[in-house]
């Protein structure tokens, strides 16, 4: 029996292909996402054991009023000096690291991914003692000196002897670059950028002068062993500091990033399980169809005396043959998709150190095991339907296999659906965070209910779709459409993997355009002045940008706004401190009680959500902690949430010199009535050209910044779905070149009887047609309902409208109809080229 | 060169002609000469059989008449049309309008039902069913009352018998039957030939069927005898006995060589 099955295989090499690329697809991207992460920790893993010393000594983050993230905890320089006096200390140095110095360009762009870190840091000549490697030139010496990373020095334009633009807590700076440096043995770190002065010019620039350091490096004297050295320096430090070993630091950082790339992970497997799922279909439907195909035959086997097991056994051993060549196969497509999710990644900003791919013996189990259990899996139902055709059955024609009632899938996925329906008007209800949990079990629960249920509606709706049909291509249209209507489960297995696309590319782009018109809303509704003075580098510029801002001809209101870190009775939150005079006129905020002009001395208000979260209500009197220390503050009004604008708002004046240094987030810059808005614009921009990172944007630029960049996350997210789509467009393949197969004799019968090749063509396409907007038409309806209960969970986190994108969605339907013709252009023409002799006497 | 004049000479035209038909299969030394030089007329409102064993090219000499299949040389005609000319496009469109088909199984689509399906040649063409002509047609193979059933749902009797009305609901000018009864009992035989006859007799349809059978081959009024792809003998007027006995003296000859 085994021979049996290898001749099987061997026999029938379309078949094996196309069964074959499923496999290779699903256990491809499993391997890829696999290879892809590990390759990431790995990197990562080894960056941080490199450049990690041998013990670690770095301050206390406190949070109790004097060590708010944004002010900079650091030790005093003695400290280093204790330490290296310990006994079994070699070396020891002092760091300054910090993120805060942004690198401009040559062309006057910001460097960097936005979000990541940008450091500024002291440098060290001791290799021992710094993760830095001088790749050119020098280390900085004196003031005036700096040397930058090499990725950066290389994206920046900057050649050594240059005057390097750079911008840092105090303002712009122009240091001379003496130096470039690689970070570890990779060069960089996923985007962030780094700057490096002498130690006292990195003091004075980053520490506001204090001679002090953010972390302290200790190398052991050989023969010391990191723990016990990690002991005898806490002896000497002690508890005001951590001292951790250089292993646990570099465990600490890498689980602190795995952490962080966790949703990458999370994400990427979602998406291998999806092409697994519907290659789990693809299989499914293969098999049976080859099972089918083959009843005569297996059902002679069993007439000449092999029990029912050696049938099963056979066609077990047939598919496990089959899966170990996808799954090895897979393995090579694996590290394909690997190398082209870094291109990705890279493509989008976030730059992964590239060391080469990290295949793990695990990842090779896993794409082997998932490739051969899932083949096997899906080949057993067939198998054993197979071995239950009695043997007499050889003898006579049109063996048909026996059908499970589809009643029962109805009901579950019915079930599951309304699940999933509960579970999301719950989550909608709910709101937040925990809504969208619930919303997302919900989605998950509905998705899975659809594929159960969908061979159950799969007939009828085929029908209501192909109605036209018969009137539109005549016979050849209701034969398309019988086709498609005579195997509902192979109809919607095949249709399953455009229904999963279009559910999800649907409701992620019915999301995304809402919170476009939704920020458009509030943007237009709440910000009145004409323009908006924000940083590219995303963190807070000097206070003299507004002062400078104000003087410029036609401005009529200035009003900035800070964030300054606070904690309100206890729990740690941003105090948004305005001018409550000029910001009237810059934005109008919905004041549910009391009013911006309450906003005074020790009077603040609190939006409306976070009012009800925090428990406070007008008149209430609030413990606020700020940089500064304790104070006192008693609410005075609540507005409803806007956006961006929540949270506590209080007066500027109030904090007196508290957070000065913090510098200004937001610089609402207002017009005079009649004055040319792009003349002061351009006057705006000209007046703070002293400021490399500070940008001038209009209401319309800012809007059309936030939406790019939600366009951007849909365009990362369509592109992954997309491959979701070229597996769907295999599965339709697949299904029509089988079942033409299958349909080999039938065809020929419709050519003896008159039917010329361009019908049978069209009979083909337009069944296939029919197949793909059945999927499309499902996947768009979970779509727009997953969107809504989305949208309806995020009202209160500022999706208040929710914007349908009809055009978009109808182009959705009509690329997945174009995606279906073209996966039955090949199966069309092989049924046309059909020899009608041949097929109508084939067994 | 063995060439045989099936019919006497008569008035009208053949419905269908071969003239000097060879066809073989494979090239070289693994040649086999399936027709060797055929000539045969099949006349209008005729019922003829082509008997002879396996291998005698029966059925490839109706395959290449019905354009099914092409000719290595010679010509076939179907009323004035030349098939070895056709290209396939045409060739279809001439088995859809102008020949009808009963094979020996399968001769449905499963997903029509048994009206759909005799009506499925014309509906192909886009032309208009002489409704009135189908209804008798219907009538005669007497399965009116099942013609909204699948075909899985029919006998393989009446399967047959709505092949048989389809073939001829579209008035073609000749059928070709490729062993119509080859899978049926003998009594669901008779009725597909009762009715095949009938549509001769009453319709003046061109009937030719291949067929081993001596008995289906009584129900027609011309037998062509074929051995080794030439056509070695005819009669008129068969009975299954005459048909048997000529059967005996070929099958000792096809041994022999």
């Amino acid at each position: 029996m085994l021979r049996s099955a290898w001749r099987s295989l061997l026999h029938h090499k379309l078949r094996l292909v196309l069964s074959g690329i499923a496999i290779v697809l699903g256990v491809g991207f499993v391997v890829g996402t696999l290879i892809f992460t590990d390759t990431l920790n790995s990197t990562f893993t080894n960056l941080f054991a490199d450049t990690t010393s041998d013990v670690v000594v770095t301050p206390v983050q406190e949070v109790d009023g004097r060590g708010f993230a944004g002010t900079v905890a650091t030790m005093p320089a003695s400290l280093l000096t204790d330490v290296q006096a310990v006994d079994g200390v070699d070396k020891a140095g002092g760091q300054v690291f910090i993120d805060g110095v942004t690198v401009v360009a040559s062309d006057g762009e910001v460097l960097g991914t936005p979000g990541a870190p940008q450091f500024g840091s002291n440098w060290e000549d001791d290799e021992a003692l710094t993760p830095y490697r001088l790749v050119e030139g020098r280390g900085p010496a004196t003031a005036g000196e700096v040397a930058l990373d090499s990725i950066s020095a290389e994206k920046s334009g900057y050649a050594l002897g240059d005057a390097v633009s750079l911008v840092g807590p105090q303002g712009p700076l122009a240091p001379t670059l003496v130096g470039i440096f690689r970070y570890g043995t990779s060069g960089n770190l996923a985007g962030a950028t780094i700057a490096a002065f002498d130690t006292v010019s990195a003091q004075d620039l980053l520490l506001g002068g204090q001679d002090a350091f953010t972390e302290i490096d200790v190398v052991a004297t050989e023969g010391v062993a990191q723990d016990t050295l990690a002991a005898d320096v806490r002896a000497v430090t002690g508890d005001g500091v951590i001292v951790q070993t250089g292993q646990e630091a570099a465990d600490e950082a890498t689980a602190q990033l795995t952490q962080g790339l966790a949703f990458i992970n999370v994400f990427l497997l979602v998406f291998a399980g999806i092409a697994l799922f519907v290659g789990t279909f693809i299989i499914l439907n293969t098999f049976s169809m080859l099972v089918a195909q083959r009843s005569r035959e297996l059902a002679l086997l069993r007439a000449l005396g092999a029990t029912r097991g050696q049938v099963v056994r056979s066609l077990i051993a047939e598919s496990f043959g089959l899966g170990l060549v996808g799954a090895l196969l897979g393995l090579a497509v694996g590290v394909g998709v690997a190398y082209g999710l870094q291109g990705l990644f890279g493509a989008i900003g976030a730059e992964i150190p590239n060391e080469g791919l990290v295949l793990l013996p695990r990842t090779v189990i896993v794409g082997l095991v998932i490739g051969i259990a899932v083949t096997v899996v899906a080949a057993l139902a067939p198998a054993i339907r197979a071995s239950r055709i009695p043997p007499m059955a050889a003898l006579r024609d049109d063996i048909a296999l026996p059908t499970r009632s589809l009643r029962l899938r109805a009901v579950a996925g019915g079930v599951l659906m309304l699940l999933g329906l509960g579970s999301m008007t719950a989550g909608a209800m709910a709101g937040g965070g925990s809504g969208s949990q619930l919303v997302g079990l919900g989605v998950v629960a509905a998705l899975i209910g659809a594929i159960v249920v969908s061979p159950a509606i799969a007939g009828p709706l085929v029908r209501v779709i192909g109605f036209a049909y018969p009137r539109m291509f005549g016979t050849v249209g209701s034969l398309a459409v019988q086709n498609a209507e005579r195997q509902p489960r192979r109809t919607a297995a095949t249709a399953s993997a455009l229904m999963i696309g279009l559910a999800l590319v649907s409701a992620l782009t019915i999301f995304a355009t809402s919170a476009k018109s939704s920020i458009n809303v509030v943007i237009d509704r709440v910000i009145g002045a004409e323009f908006l003075v924000t940083s590219q580098a995303q963190r807070p510029f000097p206070e003299q940008v507004a002062v400078d801002a104000a003087a410029v001809p036609g401005v009529d209101v200035v009003s900035a706004v800070k964030f300054v870190p606070a904690e309100v009775n206890g729990s740690g939150a941003a105090l948004v401190a305005v001018e409550p005079a000029t910001l009237g006129s810059a934005i109008t905020l919905d004041f549910a009680s009391g009013s911006l002009a309450e906003v005074a001395d020790d009077g603040m208000a609190v939006d409306t959500q976070t009012a009800t979260g925090a428990g406070l209500s007008v008149g209430d009197i609030a413990t606020v902690v700020t940089p500064g220390g304790p104070t006192e503050y008693r609410v005075t009004g609540l507005y409803e949430p806007a956006g961006l604008w929540s949270g506590y708002v209080v007066n500027r004046a109030s904090l007196g010199s508290v957070g000065v240094d913090l510098g200004d987030s937001f610089v609402y810059v207002k017009a005079e009535d009649g004055a040319d808005l792009a003349q002061v614009q351009d006057r705006l921009t000209a007046a703070l050209a002293a400021f490399p990172t500070v940008q001038v944007q209009s209401q319309a630029d800012f809007l059309a910044q936030i939406t790019s960049s939600v366009d951007q996350v849909l365009l990362v997210m369509v592109m992954l779905l997309s491959l979701a789509i070229l597996i769907a467009v295999l599965g339709i393949v697949n299904t029509l070149v089988l079942s033409v197969v299958e349909r080999t004799r039938e065809i020929g019968m419709i050519r003896a009887v008159g039917g010329l090749r361009r019908q049978i063509r069209s009979m083909v396409v337009l069944e296939a047609l029919v197949i793909a907007v059945y999927g499309a038409v499902i996947g768009l309806v979970l779509g727009v309902w997953f969107a809504v209960a989305l949208q309806r969970t995020l009202v209160d986190q500022g999706i208040e409208v929710l914007d349908i994108p009809w055009t978009g969605l109808l182009a959705f339907l009509v690329l997945a109809g174009a995606v279906g013709v073209l996966a039955a252009l090949w199966p069309a023409y092989r049924a046309g080229r059909l020899n009608v002799l041949q097929a109508i006497t084939t067994e | 060169m063995s060439s045989a004049t099936a019919m006497p000479q008569t008035s009208t035209p053949p419905a269908a002609r071969a003239v000097d038909l060879t066809k073989v299969y494979g090239e070289g030394e693994t040649a086999v000469t399936a027709l060797d030089s055929v000539t045969v007329d099949f006349d209008r409102g005729r019922f003829t059989a082509i008997m002879g064993p396996s291998g005698s090219g029966k059925s490839t000499l109706m395959h290449v008449c019905a354009g099914l299949d092409s000719a290595t040389s010679g010509t076939v005609y179907i009323g004035d049309v030349d098939l070895t000319r056709l290209k396939d496009n045409d060739l279809t469109r001439l088995r859809r309008d102008a020949v009808g088909f009963v094979f020996q199984a399968f001769n449905l689509v499963p997903t029509l039902s048994a009206g759909e399906n005799i009506t499925l040649p014309m509906d192909i063409a886009g032309r208009k069913v002489d409704r009135e002509w189908v209804d008798t047609v219907i009538d005669t193979i007497g399965l009116r009352d099942r013609l909204a059933n699948r075909p899985s749902q029919l006998s393989g009797g009446q399967q047959q018998r709505v092949a048989a009305a389809r073939a001829l609901a579209s008035r073609p000018q000749i059928v070709f039957a490729d062993e119509p009864t080859g899978n049926l009992d003998s009594r669901a035989g008779a009725e597909v030939l009762s009715f095949l006859r009938r549509s001769v007799d009453e319709f003046g349809q061109t009937i030719v069927m291949v067929t081993h059978d001596p008995t289906a081959a009584s129900y027609a009024d011309h037998v062509i005898f074929l051995a080794d792809g030439r056509i070695v003998d005819t009669m008129d007027d068969p009975t299954a006995e005459a048909v048997l006995d000529r059967m005996k003296g070929f099958d000792g000859k096809g041994r022999r060589s």
